[in-house]
């Protein structure tokens, strides 16, 4: 069932236009990032959503209720969404407890019943029920912000870039606990965020957003492997992008034949290939000409856990970026062969 | 992305504009008695050798005191923050009391003892310990609030610690320092009571002589002119020195202190000094005031009429301060949620009057009142706009800093989660900004039960207030009979003075 459908949205400020005709459908219980550059027009629609503004154009629906459309705009309070919004955004003159249960009638924040579900929920102690935000980590608030938008039981959570503020080692730790919470109490959620990792690994759905458009909306591993079209490719993750001729399944291009996927264009096409489909053979000098393109190899950026490295195509052919485990790392100059793992993605030459 | 701009309400944009026209009617008043005066008569009224005089007092008291302050404020504010001075906390609360103490009781402390202290040199020492404190207060903060990382940075690139000082620190300082002399300097073009008492004339103490007693109003109002013209110098010549720089803190992540710098052989004379400077501040005058206090009560305390003048003073207080918040909440909620160029100036009209001396608003007010609306003259409503055009500017930095506390990202989450436009402001809003606001309207509250000035002026026949009659009693050198009035004065407003001292101490 779909918890959430946007017909034809669109949203200008004066002569800005923010939203050009979006559509989304967000299935319920399930969890959909919508993913874009800032200023694309993401947080918009997440307002939009929410009731904050309202569309000039087109539909917003919950279930089978219109919440936004010609004639009808229901107030943000009617809604029944939960709002988790960047930093948190906790009421500074409350305590955990009635932060978390601010939005829950007289009776119910009186019991404390559903205070120490949430605070369960979101892997919080209890003795953090009486803390100010201020005395709080930002992961920690950001928690009892999720828990305050789960608390009312909202039809759909919104989280606009709610882990952007955090340090890089709490935001993987503190997404796992919101994605988690999330499913345990069934939630549909959007998230709003500019981060591909995180869109990656948290959502159901991933909609990519671009200067007001929604350009693909689809599960992750579709839209990173199968992107609308390159720039999407690029946005989502690193990119070896080459020039090629597709022929029956199989395209010819710089690094040698390479299998498409099948329905793809035909003729001149470009085509899409990650830099971990990029396999190193060995050294050329072991290895005589049997198989894969020649390399020189440049420079080596190592991570540890793996790295990535510069190939220059010999004898004159375009630079390529390949990702390799790191305990495999060429050294810069060596000569080595390239062969491409799995199946590229293409696109028309002519259309961008 | 960002929230964007909504047009400004119309209800709220007029009530704003009310508020704006009454603040401006100083300075309307000011521009207009000039341009109908016309210049022949002007120039009559100012080229005197007694103008040249008093411009000559006026200067060097004010200059000479804001150098004064500076320094002593400067200097009192490192040796309590930055180095191994014992008893510091102690010295932090002595240091900021005076501002509890009105100007003109201090000086009233002073002159009762000796005589001496009339003219220059006595002027000057009694508003120096009168106003250091809002050098010291904003200088301390700034120091507190200073990164230790760019003092050690200094010292890294081979800067010895006296350098440090005058290359890192004290350019950072310079705002603070800067705005406190400034602050001063409009302190003292505005002072009445405490140089009246001195004997020491300026464009103020001429003013009021020209009203009251030679019954002058020409001249009166040509005075305020040159008045509010040396405020304007002020103001810009402040603007002009502070220029475009900013001095924010880069980077995250919380300061640490700093290691406070070792006195060794310096910590005795540093604390003769403070001790010096406290002795002359508070010692002294309030040795008198007890001292007269003990006298006058072997002769008279007249319990009834203190009763009765402090109901007075506390009730206009209250009156004053509800009245001033509720001009200043508008304009500032318009401000920090609207911003545009109508809020901007909206915003700034209210804070002309910072440059306004009392008697230049309650000149304004009388000519208006008598011109426009007679009924109105000589009663408590026209004290009490008065009251509000003067200290406007104090309620509104407490309310557009407690509004600030309040993003509208907060009002979202609630109606997200349910709530209406009116539970919202009960529960959230007001919540977070009454505080603020509250803290707002003490400060007119304690500004109005020691105003003298615009009071003396304005209040109408048969109103006494604490001020006034401390006035009165020691204009007639009754010092046994004005001193419980000065007393009661202070006791007011010494409570209120360090809880919010204390306060800005603790968000600056």
């Amino acid at each position: 069932m779909t918890a959430l459908a946007i017909r034809q949205v669109t949203k200008s400020f004066g002569p800005v236009s923010a939203l050009t005709g979006v559509d989304l459908d967000v299935p319920a219980q399930s969890f959909t990032a919508v993913l874009g550059p800032s200023g694309c027009g993401k947080t918009t629609l997440l307002r939009l959503i929410a009731g904050f503004a309202a569309p000039d154009g087109g539909t917003i629906a919950f279930g089978d209720q219109q919440v936004a459309g010609p004639g009808v705009f229901v107030p943000p309070q009617r809604r029944q969404v939960g709002y988790v919004p960047q930093e948190g955004a906790l009421f500074p003159h409350l305590d955990v407890a009635a932060n978390i249960t601010f939005g829950l009638p007289r009776a119910a924040r009186r019991s404390g019943e559903r205070l120490a579900e949430l605070l369960d929920l979101v892997e919080l102690g209890r003795d953090v029920a009486t803390r100010y935000p201020h005395e709080l980590s930002g992961g920690q608030q950001q928690r009892v912000a999720l828990a305050r938008a789960l608390a009312p039981k909202p039809s759909i959570v919104l989280l606009d870039e709610p882990f952007s503020s955090l340090d890089a080692a709490l935001r993987l730790g503190t997404a796992r606990a919101v994605a988690q919470a999330l499913r345990a109490a069934n939630a549909t959620a959007v998230l709003v965020t500019h981060d591909q990792d995180e869109a990656l690994s948290l959502a159901d759905q991933v909609a990519v957003m671009r200067s007001g458009r929604l350009v693909q909306a689809a599960a992750p591993d579709v839209v990173y492997a199968s992107p609308a079209d390159p720039a999407v490719a690029a946005f989502v993750g690193a990119a070896v992008l080459l020039p090629g001729t597709v022929r029956g399944g199989t395209a010819d291009c710089a690094l040698g034949a390479v299998a498409v996927a099948p329905g793809a264009v035909e003729g001149a096409a470009h085509l899409l290939i990650r830099p971990e489909q990029i396999r190193i053979l060995a050294g050329s000098d072991a290895v005589p000409a049997a198989e894969g393109v020649l390399a020189r190899v440049g420079e080596v950026a190592y991570f540890g856990h793996d790295a990535t490295v510069r190939l220059q195509l010999e004898p004159s052919g375009p630079e390529v970026v390949a990702r390799v485990m790191g305990t495999r790392t060429p050294a810069a100059g060596e000569r080595v062969r390239l062969a491409v793992d799995g199946v590229a993605a293409a696109f028309p030459a002519n259309g961008h | 992305m960002g929230r964007r701009v909504a047009a400004y309400p119309p209800l709220l944009l007029a009530a704003c504009v009310l508020v704006a026209l009454v603040a401006a009617i100083p300075l309307a008043f000011v521009v207009g008695y000039t341009v109908s005066t016309g210049w022949d008569e002007a120039w009559r009224l100012l080229v005197r050798p007694r103008i040249g005089e008093l411009l000559v007092n006026t200067a060097r008291l004010t200059l000479g005191c804001m150098v004064l302050t500076a320094v002593l404020g400067t200097g009192a504010a490192w040796l309590v923050e930055r180095t191994t001075l014992p008893g510091r906390r102690i010295w932090n609360a002595l240091l900021a009391a005076p501002l509890a103490v009105p100007a003109f009781v201090t000086s009233f402390g002073w002159v009762s003892l000796t005589p001496a202290v009339e003219g220059y040199w006595g002027a000057l020492l009694i508003v120096t310990v009168s106003y250091y404190p809002l050098v010291f207060l904003p200088a301390a903060a700034a120091l507190r609030g200073l990164d230790p990382a760019l003092e050690e940075t200094a010292r890294a690139l081979g800067h010895g610690p006296w350098r440090t000082f005058l290359r890192v620190v004290l350019p950072q300082l310079r705002p603070a320092v800067l705005g406190g002399s400034l602050l001063v300097g409009l302190h003292l073009l505005a002072e009445f009571g405490a140089l009246q008492m001195l004997r020491y004339p300026t464009f103020t103490t001429a003013i009021f002589d020209q009203y009251e007693s030679a019954f002058n109003a020409p001249a009166a109002n040509m005075l305020a002119t040159v008045l509010v013209l040396c405020c304007a110098l002020l103001l810009t010549a402040e603007l002009r020195l502070r220029g475009r720089r900013r001095y924010a803190r880069v980077g995250r992540g919380a300061a640490r202190s700093l290691e406070p710098v070792r006195l060794r052989g310096w910590t005795a004379p540093a604390l003769v000094a403070l001790f010096a400077v406290v002795a002359l501040a508070l010692g002294v005058p309030m040795g008198s005031l007890v001292h007269w206090l003990v006298v006058g009560a072997s002769t008279a305390f007249p319990v009834a009429s203190l009763v009765t003048t402090a109901a007075t003073s506390i009730g206009l207080g209250l009156l004053a301060a509800l009245l001033t918040t509720a001009l200043a909440l508008p304009v500032a909620w318009l401000s920090v949620r609207y911003r545009g160029s109508v809020s901007t100036l909206l915003e700034r009209s209210t804070y002309v009057a910072n440059a306004l001396p009392g008697i230049v608003v309650a000149l304004a007010l009388i000519t208006v009142s008598i011109r426009f609306v007679p009924s109105a003259y000589q009663t408590t409503g026209v004290l009490l706009v008065g009251y509000a055009i003067l200290f406007l500017p104090r309620a509104m930095v407490s309310a557009r800093a407690a509004i600030a506390q309040a993003p509208p990202v907060l009002e979202d989450v609630a109606h997200s989660l349910g709530t209406r436009g009116a539970t919202t402001l009960r529960r959230v809003i007001l919540p977070l900004i009454a505080p603020g606001v509250g803290a707002g309207a003490a400060l007119v509250f304690l500004a109005v039960v020691t105003e003298l000035t615009a009071t003396l002026l304005l209040a109408p026949i048969g109103t006494r207030t604490l001020a006034t009659e401390f006035w009165s009693h020691s204009s007639d050198i009754a010092y046994g009979a004005a001193a419980p009035y000065a007393a009661l004065m202070v006791a007011i407003s010494a409570p209120a003075t360090y809880l919010l001292t204390r306060r800005t101490r603790n968000t600056s």
